[in-house]
């Protein structure tokens, strides 16, 4: 064994320097890269929007016209298809899509053991979980973003990049669809960060990814059929769910901010709370086993 | 006066019903290469833990080099170590695993991480995921990985274990070559020989109390002298040895009584013997291993029991 490092070399550790939340975030983008939970999300964004476009072409050219729900929207503008993916996308797509990271990210520690490591450095919990926090943000960010460029993409080649028809039957130009869709995907992301504060409040809670990663799907799906129940259309307007379909607001003429708005206080109520009793969880736990 | 490494006060955790670590009090010196001592589930990872701030004691106070862990991890520079085995991201590489653990110490010199890899032999696999490595080369970047602190106090939870008889003597040469560096060292183990080799004061733990503190010369003393007898008589002989004063922790154990006394015990009992009309056939001194005296510590509920066992065993005892 040779001689270790001269002491005039002194780490950060013993020289004072401290990290921050920066480093946190940079090296979990860096473990990210090499886990194939991030390539399966990602690949789903993907894979959504090509096999919708896939089958568009595959009933237009087979001769059915205008014959199946929708084949007027969807073969007029290509701009249609990721709006299509943002509606059935909010089923259980997306809440999984984002909730592979989110639900991962703390409980992968515990399942590693590695949780006792990175504590023992020198960084404080707090800016741990800021950094684990804002990677599965960054992650459901590029997720939603990936698909709905790739929607806008496949979709204008196959049925070209025209004029959008908005939800009051207006025409808009296609330019203006461009906008109009990726300023969906980023109203999109309002109820999309309640449902990561879920999933990292699961993380921290269970301990274990796989109940995470379920957990977080099923408390999206139960929130969606309590909206279905016969007496409950009254909590309509106050589920989760419901904001998945806020975007809509923006694609009719005048403008609808209405559900927008009811978007950001509505997700916040469950998506707070649920990151603050990750918070607390993860700042008081006991690191008795990972 | 600078504050010790470590001062433990009075240190307890429960759960629930259960008190894993109950009072422990323990001082260890700069310098020292202090030995942690007892059997499985006595309470030694749970005080690591403490110590590392990992977990909150249920009282008492932890202080490294005056400083509280579990207030804010700025009480663990110039700390380093581990507990239980060392945990790396099975997905990334030894020099990728290293790289993260500098970042996560503000410190990115690449230099430094070399000299790790090369200090524990690993400069080779640096490259190679750690989810194909060995418990031994995982035991090695752990060190390495605590080594990225230029630690001046290291905390090792049983780092030898697992390791075969090579790998179990290069981590003792690392240990010892560290110490002789100047690091302070705290050693959990439950193998005697390493820390016999390694320590200059132990404590040791039993069911989360520590029943003995010091230097394992102190101890060894502390225990007195133990002898082993043989006679024409052994069933007389273990009763009298059993009723003389300054004779203590009687047996019989193959063939043959043990028991501890100072030599001017001994002389006495070899004359009540001889009144006794008990002659000696052997009466001779026994070396008093750390594992003896481990297990006298560890086990000392059992020792009255077995004790009576071994009367009843005595050729000749009704």
């Amino acid at each position: 064994m040779t001689a270790l490092a001269a002491p005039s070399e002194r780490s950060g550790a013993a020289t004072g320097r401290r990290p921050g939340v920066w480093a946190v975030y940079r090296w979990e983008l860096v473990k990210l890269r090499y886990q194939k939970r991030t390539y399966l999300g990602l690949g789903a964004s993907i894979l959504a929007p090509l096999l919708l476009v896939l089958a568009i072409n595959l009933r237009s050219g087979a001769g059915h016209g205008d014959a199946f729900a929708f084949s007027n929207y969807l073969t007029r503008s290509g701009l249609v298809v990721p709006l299509v993916i943002l509606l059935f996308g909010a089923i259980w797509m997306f809440p999984l899509i984002v909730a592979l990271v989110a639900g991962d990210i703390f409980a992968s520690e515990d399942h590693n053991g590695t949780l006792k490591t990175v504590l023992t450095r020198s960084l404080e919990r707090h800016q741990i979980f800021a950094g684990k926090m804002l990677v599965a943000a960054t992650y459901a960010v590029f997720a939603i973003l990936l698909g709905g460029t790739v929607g806008v993409i496949a979709g204008s080649l196959q049925s070209g990049f025209n004029s959008l028809q908005s939800l009051s039957g207006t025409i808009v130009s296609a330019p203006r669809g461009l906008e109009l869709v990726y300023a969906s995907l980023v109203v999109y992301l309002i109820p999309t960060a309640a449902i990561v504060s879920i999933g990292l409040m699961l993380s921290t809670l269970t301990r274990n990814s796989a109940a995470a990663v379920v957990g977080t799907l099923m408390i999206s799906l139960l929130i969606q059929l309590i909206g279905i129940l016969p007496g409950m259309s009254g909590a309509q307007p106050y589920l989760l769910s419901t904001q998945f379909n806020a975007w809509q607001g923006l694609l009719r003429t005048p403008t609808d901010w209405v559900p927008i708005i009811r978007a950001l206080w509505v997700s916040a109520l469950y998506g707070v709370p649920a990151l603050i009793v990750a918070l607390l969880v993860f700042l008081r736990r006991d690191v008795a086993g990972g | 006066m600078s504050a010790p490494p470590i001062e433990v006060r009075g240190l307890v955790k429960r759960y629930g019903a259960l008190t894993a670590v109950d009072g422990v009090q323990l001082t260890v010196e700069a310098g020292d290469v202090y030995g942690y001592l007892g059997p499985n589930g006595a309470g030694k990872t749970t005080s690591l833990r403490m110590m590392l701030g990992l977990i909150r004691p249920t009282e008492g106070t932890v202080r490294l080099f005056g400083r509280d862990p579990n207030a804010t991890v700025a009480a663990l520079a110039g700390v380093a170590g581990f507990v239980e085995a060392p945990a790396f991201y099975p997905y990334l590489s030894a020099r990728r695993n290293l790289e993260l653990m500098a970042a996560f110490d503000g410190d990115s010199a690449p230099t430094r991480i070399d000299l790790a890899l090369d200090t524990v032999e690993l400069a080779s696999r640096a490259s190679d995921r750690v989810g194909g490595f060995s418990h031994g080369m995982r035991q090695r970047l752990g060190i390495a990985a605590a080594l990225l602190r230029s630690p001046k106090l290291l905390l090792l939870d049983e780092p030898a274990t697992g390791l075969d008889p090579a790998g179990m003597r290069d981590m003792r040469l690392l240990i010892r070559r560290l110490a002789d560096e100047g690091m302070t060292v705290l050693l959990s183990s439950h193998l005697l020989a390493e820390v016999e080799e390694l320590c200059n004061r132990v404590a040791v733990l039993r069911r989360g109390r520590i029943v003995y503190e010091g230097t394992i010369a102190e101890l060894a003393r502390g225990a007195g002298t133990r002898y082993r007898l043989a006679s024409t008589d052994d069933a007389r002989a273990l009763g009298i040895c059993v009723a003389r004063p300054g004779i203590a922790e009687v047996g019989y154990e193959h063939g043959h009584i043990v028991f501890s006394a100072d030599e001017q015990a001994v002389a006495e009992l070899s004359r009540a013997l001889i009144e006794a009309d008990v002659l000696i056939r052997e009466l001779a001194p026994q070396t008093v291993t750390l594992e003896d005296l481990f297990f006298s510590l560890t086990e000392g509920d059992g020792f009255v029991a077995e004790r009576a066992e071994a009367a009843a065993a005595v050729p000749g005892a009704s």
